[in-house]
């Protein structure tokens, strides 16, 4: 690829923190690099990537405003993480995450518990009971 | 926590694109050597290719175009003869402590750490990948003064967020890992040292005698995509194209799967020995990337249009097989050029 035509579509991926080199020739044959803002293909796919993700929040989030999950079910999903990893977080064995996926078993966690669980998806205890308050919707 | 130290090393960052290349570059630097970053790739025998169809993330197969992290950073020293001191530490305070303690002793600390909760990080880059080097330079009140390579400036993290990302959880854990230069060489033998990287790089291509690897694996995956839209579905067969993307183009590839960058390394390599055949083969891999690109065009397309079925699986998969030869053919030539 020649330098000038490294591509500069920017979707907003990286959020204007910091463009990423590109490994590209310039007019005299010499190896160089020039900072991209993003590449349409690249943007789609990644895209793609959080629909899917996005989409599952949504999901969970749906069956737990319906009762059938408890909320550490939309935080993990929230959190693009798995009931393993949150286990691995709270120091605990994963069936008793799993466990704590169920509305009934999860109205009956101690404070300390809950509190633990709020640490690990960076939230307040309160948002962590109660879905609708968590503020930053994506 | 530590008493609070106010140090700030004279350490020059430099941006990559690959994290591992780029710590071991400016590391190296700080040390009165610059090797640049495709320099410290092609020596590590950075590309690659493998596709693990029963290793999946988030539920897709595993496509990579890189070997497993740190990899890169074992070959380099290896072959430059230069020893960096390794810790892990079961204690995250006495993690910290143990950095605090290297910077005051004045050596800029390299160091895993998980990007999910890197504060400066772009979100739509934030999963939990816990693989990420950075270089820790020093402190100034509660603030640690941050090399991450793959930003364009200088970063600070507070103690809380750095013990948090050194302490990541999952795969890869970090585990407070953290690594420094120890033993630097008077002199370094930079030829051997390149000739090692090549050669190692055509042997993973060439000659792993199983079908994931090297060119065969592009081969393997070629017949995948190929049976993606019947096998999976539309929408799911996007999803597994679409990541093969994903790994090719993410961050710390420079394009292309790492193949722009390892032209630039052997158009430097050329130079260094002397050998006008490398910059010739340094040519025709940014060709074999920019089919790498086309075939990200054609991925692009299909997860688009995701919802319909799409019949540019076929070309996909066509354009897979194109680029293994193209590649078996480089790589042999690349081998014969070092003889």
């Amino acid at each position: 690829m020649k330098t000038t035509d490294v591509p500069q579509d920017d979707a907003n991926m990286m959020q204007g923190v910091f463009r990423e080199p590109v490994y590209s020739l310039d007019k005299d044959g010499n190896y160089t690099t020039v900072r991209s803002v993003g590449w349409d293909p690249k943007n789609a796919v990644m895209q793609e990537a959080w629909d899917n993700v996005n989409e599952k929040i949504e999901h969970t989030r749906q069956d737990v405003l319906a009762g059938k999950l408890s909320p550490i079910a939309y935080y993990i999903e929230k959190n693009i993480m798995d009931t393993g990893l949150v286990a691995k977080y709270m120091g605990i064995w994963k069936w008793r995450v799993k466990k704590h996926l169920k509305p009934h078993n999860f109205a009956k966690l101690n404070n300390e518990i809950l509190e633990k669980y709020a640490k690990v998806f960076s939230i307040s205890k309160e948002e962590l009971i109660d879905i609708d308050k968590q503020n930053d919707h994506q | 926590m530590t008493n609070s130290i106010n140090i700030e090393l004279n350490f020059q960052h430099k941006q990559s694109a690959h994290c591992e290349n780029g710590v071991v570059s400016n590391l190296l630097r700080y040390y009165g050597i610059e090797l640049s970053e495709p320099m410290v790739f092609g020596i590590g025998s950075g590309l690659f290719f493998s596709h693990m169809p029963f290793l999946k993330v988030g539920g897709i197969p595993v496509t990579s175009f890189r070997p497993l992290p740190g990899i890169i950073f074992k070959r380099i020293s290896k072959r430059l003869g230069i020893k960096f001191e390794k810790h892990k530490y079961s204690k995250p305070l006495k993690a910290m402590d143990a950095l605090d303690t290297n910077l005051r002793n004045g050596i800029p600390t390299g160091m895993l750490v998980g990007v999910y909760h890197l504060t400066y990080f772009p979100d739509p880059y934030r999963f939990h990948f816990n693989a990420h080097n950075i270089v820790v330079y020093g402190k100034k009140d509660n603030n640690y003064l941050i090399s991450d390579p793959i930003m364009e400036d200088y970063k600070t993290l507070t103690y809380d967020e750095l013990l948090k990302v050194r302490y990541a959880k999952g795969t890869f854990a970090p585990k407070g890992h953290m690594y420094w230069a120890k033993n630097i060489p008077e002199n370094i033998d930079l030829e051997s040292a390149i000739i090692k990287g090549i050669k190692h790089t055509c042997k993973d291509m060439l000659t792993i005698p199983i079908p994931m690897f090297g060119v065969k694996g592009i081969r393997f995956l070629s017949k995948k995509v190929r049976s993606y839209p019947k096998k999976l579905g539309a929408k799911r067969a996007a999803s597994y194209t679409g990541q093969i993307v994903r790994a090719q183009e993410e961050i710390g590839t420079g394009g292309a799967g790492f193949r722009y960058m390892y032209g630039a390394f052997l158009q430097e390599a050329s130079t260094i020995l002397k050998n006008d055949n490398l910059k010739k083969l340094s040519y025709e891999l940014s060709e074999i990337g920019d089919l790498w690109r086309e075939f990200a065009v054609i991925t692009g397309r299909i997860v688009k249009n995701r919802n319909k079925a799409d019949e540019s699986y076929n070309k996909a998969a066509d354009l897979l097989l194109v680029i293994a030869d193209r590649e078996e053919e480089f790589f042999k030539k690349l081998k014969d050029s070092i003889k």
